[in-house]
């Protein structure tokens, strides 16, 4: 009984610690599922000094197998729909997924097209929502820290943040 | 990427696939590179992953829908689409836009362009190692984007123009701003120029790389900014200007060494002609309204419109039935005409130069993945859905 009870704690402990993990350095991985390139250089101005997610711990990171947050932008379009599965499916769990901007919601402006197969959450669940076309930098800025805060029980990710 | 050589003296050929999801690709792109050892020696490029069907998609838009979807053909430089656009347009129709606005269409034109080249700078410098450079690039950028942003209020997509002319004047405020933030541009430039010139670990990254002889450009075609590093003079503000531009004369900036740091000197030494060019129009301003008045109808016919975009030459083809909507619209972007010099100039590189070589015509996959069918004499071959979507999948095998 008392080492089934220690096990547990540990386990609690364990499970706190992976979570502080998770939320104080999401790594983002970045595709382009056919988008324009106007989210692309957005979500590249996130990361850069004026608004540098990069103090929140957030991390572009190149490589699907290392990454925790798979950023999308672009409505899906035929050739990228294999490659957007495949790489999701490399990801390791726990993974999250952001749609950013109005093509990834909806298609957006390509939403006749015919080599668009459809918004993103037709083909991978979705966690968080970015519209915007583009968003702006602090909507994507904002949109991660709203996933953090569903990952997070406590709901205190930032010092002074509004939760 | 299984396969090690072994240690005799030839080295075993083997087959490296980059993309289309790659830490050295910004977009989706599927390189498949044949290496001997470190040496490139072939190279195929598969494109498509960005393929929208705008070309489609514009014949069931009217006239003034397809401004907005045009704009989005590429987020780096959509003033420019657009701008090629009303220019074709406006030409059926017989329109020729007020002074101000040709004025207030090269003044957004020159910003986008600086923009793009710092854009571009960030990107280089990343992919060469140089983070300092990138962060350092980006930070100014974020000077033109408020420049937009205050003009427009949009950062990215700014939907300047119109058909027959543009939508947002300028203030005197704005003019003092633009003025404050050329300015900066320009010391900022300097400092750049200075880098790239004489920085030793960058220049160990760029100079002698990928060298492109004038000849040789001419030969692939390539256009822009690549092709003036390599000391050909291409440059549509000069050939065949438009708006604004056959009032001020765009001095082109030529370099001759045609290697990877001819490429990121002439664009930095744009930056300082955009920054003229700038001066001159708001010391010029014209007064006046900012649109003509269009026709109900875009009568019939077909037309071409040419534009200086960034990248180089972008090319617009527009054919009109008399009806609400385009009958064809063709586009051709500068990046397309550029790849193929990439893939030629990789045959006998180190495989550690390839990004650089890539990023050195400044690429933008959105732009340039179009789908052409070619009927030739008896050869009606048509493709179905599933063999057009294994054609950029094929390579996963």
């Amino acid at each position: 009984m008392t080492a089934m009870k220690i096990e547990q704690a540990w386990n609690n402990a364990l499970a706190g610690v992976a979570l502080w993990a998770r939320t104080n350095s999401p790594w983002v991985l970045h595709f382009n599922t056919g988008s324009c390139n106007g989210c692309d250089i957005e979500l590249l101005a996130a990361l850069t000094p004026r608004y540098d997610a990069e103090r929140l711990g957030v991390k572009l990171q190149a490589s699907p197998r290392q990454a925790d947050i798979l950023i999308c932008t672009g409505p899906v379009t035929r050739q990228a729909r294999d490659r957007l599965l495949r790489i999701y499916e490399q990801m390791p769990e726990p993974r999250f997924v952001i749609a950013l901007g109005s093509c990834a919601l909806s298609c957006g402006v390509f939403h006749d097209c015919y080599n668009v197969v459809g918004p993103l959450d037709r083909f991978i669940p979705v966690d968080v929502y970015v519209p915007g076309c583009p968003p702006r930098p602090e909507a994507i800025i904002y949109g991660v820290i709203e996933l953090l805060k569903k990952l997070h029980p406590v709901d205190v990710i930032l010092e002074g943040g509004s939760a | 990427m299984t396969t090690q050589p072994d240690s005799a003296a030839t080295p075993k050929r083997f087959t490296i696939p980059i993309g289309p999801q790659h830490p050295a690709l910004k977009e989706p792109g599927f390189f498949e590179f044949t290496v001997e050892g470190e040496t490139v020696i072939g190279a195929t490029l598969r494109l498509g992953y960005a393929h929208r069907g705008i070309e489609k998609a514009v014949v069931s838009r009217t006239w003034v829908q397809n401004l907005y979807l045009l704009e989005r053909v590429c987020g780096i430089c959509s003033h420019i689409h657009s701008l090629a656009y009303c220019l074709g347009v406006e030409k059926l129709a017989g329109v020729t836009p007020p002074p101000r606005a040709q004025a207030i269409r090269v003044l957004i034109a020159e910003l986008e362009r600086m923009h793009s080249h710092l854009l571009w700078l960030g990107v280089a410098a990343h992919d060469a190692g140089f983070e300092t450079l990138f962060m350092y690039s980006w930070r100014d950028r974020e000077t033109i984007l408020d420049l937009f942003e205050q003009i427009s209020g949009n950062r990215v997509n700014h939907s300047i123009n119109t058909l027959g002319g543009v939508k947002f004047d300028l203030t005197a405020e704005q003019i003092v701003s633009v003025l404050k933030a050329v300015e900066l541009m320009e010391e900022r430039a300097r400092y750049y120029l200075d880098l790239v010139r004489n920085d030793p670990m960058l220049g160990q990254r760029i100079r002698g790389i990928g060298t492109m002889s004038a000849a040789e450009a001419h030969r692939m075609g390539v256009v822009g900014p690549t092709a003036r590093a390599s000391g050909v003079g291409r440059d549509l503000r000069v050939e065949a200007p438009y708006a604004a531009y056959t009032a001020i004369p765009v001095v082109v900036m030529l370099e001759t060494d045609g290697d990877l740091q001819a490429r990121f000197i002439v664009r930095i030494r744009e930056m300082f002609e955009s920054c003229r060019i700038i001066r001159v129009l708001l010391d010029h301003l014209p007064e006046g309204d900012l649109q003509a008045r269009m026709p109900r109808r875009i009568p019939e016919g077909e037309t071409i419109a040419r534009v200086e975009a960034p990248r180089g030459e972008l090319f617009y083809f527009i054919k009109s039935n008399g009806a609400d909507m385009p009958e064809r619209i063709k586009l051709r972007t500068p990046t397309l005409c550029n790849l193929g010099s990439v893939l030629a100039l990789c045959i006998g590189r180190q495989l550690a130069d390839i990004p650089m070589l890539l990023i050195g015509t400044d690429p933008c996959f959105s732009c340039n993945d179009r789908a052409v069918v070619i009927h030739q004499a008896g050869n009606r071959e048509k493709w179905t859905w599933e063999q057009f979507r294994r054609y950029g999948n094929e390579a996963l095998r």
